[in-house]
């Protein structure tokens, strides 16, 4: 079963693809590192760059889990690095996302001369290293956050509007358009109201999906000391700084590790169930 | 259009990709400031600035410099390091090598492995195989490499086991197996990021082969079960996988910069991610192109290959 042959409203495949479970692991893993992100600078014993202890030491009165490289907490830390990574990554998906499915749709529509114009521009982002252009922009304006949302958003959209179009193609061939056409609609209703509402569910999948790779891409800057103020509490920069006290402080990188790998398992597993969903995988056996 | 045309025309895009990509990555690196403030430091005298200037060829337009770096780029000399005068061939050919070589050991391993792990959870369709394979595979899908390369070395190296070493070392001068030990932890890295895409296709295009008539034919024929699978129905489906297959080395060529960051692994990553805080422009640029050649070039295969092995594409052609 093809997805563009059944017009699924976004809300019943939400729900739909919350009868699998692995949706519903997702979505508790992702919500547990939501609440730890948004709780957690309230509930941490000490502010990010405060002085707990000797560094990178195991056992340290009032700590946890220990001391990090500069011999601050690294629970307290932890507690603070995950509201950005989180908004950044939700901002720049959101983005990309409305401005890919924008110039996607727009282009299956239109057709011809402007379709290719953009799918070529957008082939062209695709073949650039986005890393470079994250690391350039960094090191030249600095880490500022807009610039990171930016930078993400931007090599999100041309793979949203790659998908969109493909999804659109075969919606805009059929009758329904053109009767929309005969009636006189306008271009701008055609797309948003007859169009959109029938490629919301792979759209829906791919949107998941850049979630999880901004989630990576945000945290993989940060590791590579690109995304962040020096010693600012954040998940991707924690891995950085403490990986060489591995053998005798191993929390200070294991738990923001596992923190990432939670929360983008947490987003795939997401993705995954909803895109069972759209496929039709898992019709009339809710449980796999 | 014949298919020597549709040839011509693809390879004409990706050049012209090249191009607008190079422009791009040229502009973009002569924001990264001037590299000589930074190589003279604050106190340098105006003539002297002046004179280092002249010596980098900075005092030209910048269309000049692009043009002469373009060509620079097509005929094999892309210039020289602006921190030390040396060829940008001689600091970073050793590099390439490196990382060509961590992306090889990652190809060859990942490549047959998930066509293994696809074509067999195909067979084994929702029984255990397929059902713990595609659940692993989902996770190392979603995990960032560096995140997966921690684990590792949490596992292998230094606090549960000490297998292999945490960090490679490979010295300047010297072939990247010689310290083939070190290649392991990225080798594994990168392969557990790309296997999930690869044996996922594979899975979705052996299951649509399963259910051809043409290896339905082949059963009721009365070959063996073995020569249906792996003579018939596995060669069929490769043919769609082959896209992701070149997309995803198209996608080491980058994901080794994070990788090799990591473990300390000496190739264009390490470079690159040294060359961009002191505004190194040369070597930025040609690693960037690098980059972006592979991308390029592994497309065109994948679309080249794509439509070479699906018979229904390549008769619209004709």
């Amino acid at each position: 079963m093809s997805a563009t042959e059944t017009t699924v409203a976004p809300v019943g495949v939400w729900r739909s693809s919350l009868r699998l479970w692995r949706t519903r692991i997702g979505l508790a893993l992702v919500l547990l590192l939501v609440l730890i992100a948004i709780v957690g600078p309230w509930v941490a014993s000490f502010t990010p760059s405060e002085f707990a202890g000797t560094p990178n030491t195991r056992h340290v009165p009032g700590t946890w889990l220990g001391t990090d490289y500069l011999g601050q907490d690294v629970v307290s830390r932890f507690l603070h690095g995950g509201r950005s990574i989180l908004w950044m990554a939700s901002v720049s998906t959101f983005l990309g996302f409305v401005c890919g499915a924008a110039i996607g749709l727009v282009a299956a529509y239109n057709r011809g001369r402007l379709d290719d114009v953009l799918m070529r521009g957008m082939d062209i982002l695709l073949a650039f290293p986005q890393l470079l252009l994250a690391l350039v922009a960094l090191t030249t304006i600095g880490p500022e956050s807009w610039l990171i949302i930016t930078i993400v958003a931007f090599t999100t959209m041309p793979r949203i509007a790659r998908i969109t179009r493909g999804a659109a193609v075969p919606v805009v061939e059929r009758d329904f358009i053109g009767a929309a056409e005969a009636l006189g609609e306008s271009r701008f209703r055609i797309i948003t109201k007859e169009l959109l509402p029938n490629v919301t569910g792979p759209l829906l999948v791919e949107a998941n999906l850049r979630l999880t790779y901004s989630i990576a891409t945000i945290a993989g800057l940060g590791f590579l000391g690109f995304a962040t103020e020096v010693n600012a509490a954040d998940w991707g920069q924690m891995v950085q700084e403490n990986r060489t006290a591995l053998t005798v402080a191993p929390w200070g990188t294991l738990l923001p590790a596992l923190a990432i790998a939670l929360l983008t398992v947490g987003t795939g597993l997401i993705a995954d169930g909803v895109s069972r969903t759209v496929a039709g995988v898992d019709r009339g056996r809710p449980d796999a | 259009m014949g298919i020597f045309k549709l040839i011509v025309r693809r390879v004409l895009l990706g050049v012209f990709t090249l191009l607008v990509v190079s422009f791009a990555v040229f502009a973009l690196t002569n924001l990264l400031g001037d590299p000589v403030q930074r190589l003279l430091g604050r106190g340098a005298l105006p003539d002297v600035v002046k004179a280092k200037r002249a010596e980098l060829g900075l005092d030209r337009p910048f269309s000049t410099r692009y043009l002469e770096w373009l060509k620079g780029m097509v005929t094999g000399d892309p210039g020289n390091s602006f921190s030390n005068g040396e060829a940008v061939m001689d600091i970073v050919g050793d590099r390439i090598k490196n990382s060509l070589f961590l992306m090889f050991v990652a190809s060859v391993v990942s490549i047959p492995l998930s066509l293994f792990i696809g074509a067999r959870s195909a067979l084994r369709r929702d029984k255990t195989f397929d059902r713990v394979t595609s659940n692993q595979m989902l996770v190392f899908a979603a995990m960032p490499e560096f995140v997966v390369g921690a684990f590792l070395t949490v596992l292998l190296a230094t606090n549960v086991w000490h297998v292999f070493p945490a960090t490679s070392r490979i010295r300047p001068g010297e072939a990247p197996w010689s310290d083939w030990k070190g290649v392991i932890l990225p080798a594994i890295t990168l392969t557990l990021a790309v296997t999930p895409h690869v044996s996922r296709t594979m899975r979705a295009a052996m299951i649509e082969v399963l259910e051809s008539d043409y290896v339905e034919m082949a059963r009721l024929k009365g070959l063996p079960e073995r020569a249906v699978l792996w003579r018939h129905a596995f060669p069929n489906a490769v043919g769609p996988t082959l896209q992701v297959i070149a997309l995803n080395i198209a996608y080491l060529a980058g994901g080794v910069v994070v990788v090799e960051s990591l473990f300390n692994y000496r190739g264009i990553g390490i470079a690159l991610r040294d060359a961009i805080p002191v505004a190194n422009a040369p070597i930025v640029q040609f690693i960037a192109m690098f980059i972006a050649t592979i991308y390029v070039v592994c497309n065109l295969l994948a679309d080249l290959g794509a439509i070479l092995v699906t018979p229904r594409l390549r008769t619209r052609l004709q």
